[in-house]
């Protein structure tokens, strides 16, 4: 019986998406059954259209090539700025985009729910979800979760 | 090294395209054909034989030269 990958994706940042969507897609190579949850802010990763940002607001810990003191953060386009270093430097070492991992799990069979009570919580709308998207509670992820080999909460 | 049917070459691509690149390329070859893998991602020295003993396609080779990793890989019974 193949093992199974539950995850629950809490995270709507750049950085945030690529731990559910990198390992269900190694998990699916691996002959795992995956899939992940999608509760709060990670329900934006389910969007057609990406827009992920990376801010180093509130982040001591992202490197940046001149320290930027927490005041200047603030500043319009400061985030912007990060972001697009931030993909520069992903697209130069070879990691896969987000877009590219998430289709990935989706051609190989990952299964990808969003959590209901967010969904109506924060007024999002299925059609503005790529397709096949499933929707459900808590009790669905639990269910799958109880028979995990691994449960993962990002 | 040996010979082999399918070749891929996954330099410059990093963790885990090696892996994923793999294995859809086995997907689409018959029992007993040889993948030859080329990676650069230095991960792929431990990456690579886990996904082999993970997905039963035996690991026939591997080497490693100008900063290259090579992997020639059997597709196994069990792959689907």
């Amino acid at each position: 019986m193949a093992k199974k990958l539950a995850i629950i994706a809490s995270k709507g940042t750049l950085d945030g998406a690529y731990p559910p969507f990198l390992l269900a897609s190694t998990a699916a190579a691996l002959g795992f059954e995956a899939k992940i949850f999608f509760t709060f802010y990670g329900l934006q990763l389910l969007n057609k259209e990406l827009n992920l940002k990376v801010s180093p607001l509130g982040n001591p810990a992202m490197p940046m090539p001149v320290t930027v003191p927490s005041i200047v953060q603030v500043l319009p386009g400061l985030e912007g700025f990060a972001t697009w270093m931030m993909k520069r430097k992903l697209k130069k070492k070879g990691v896969a985009s987000v877009e590219e991992l998430r289709e990935i799990c989706i051609e190989s069979g990952v299964e990808l729910i969003a959590c209901q009570m967010t969904v109506d919580l924060f007024d999002f709308k299925h059609e503005d979800f790529v397709e096949g998207i499933s929707s459900g509670g808590a009790a669905t992820f639990l269910e799958f979760a109880s028979e995990a080999d691994i449960t993962l909460y990002i | 090294m040996s010979e082999f049917d399918v070749e891929i070459d996954s330099s410059g691509l990093n963790c885990p395209l090696p892996v994923l690149k793999a294995r859809k390329a086995l997907a689409d070859m018959t029992v007993g054909q040889k993948l030859h893998l080329i990676a650069t991602d230095r991960g792929a020295n431990k990456d690579i034989p886990a996904f082999c003993k993970m997905t039963g396609n035996p690991l026939l080779d591997s080497s490693e030269a100008d900063g290259k990793l090579y992997f020639t890989i059997e597709k196994g019974e069990a792959n689907g």
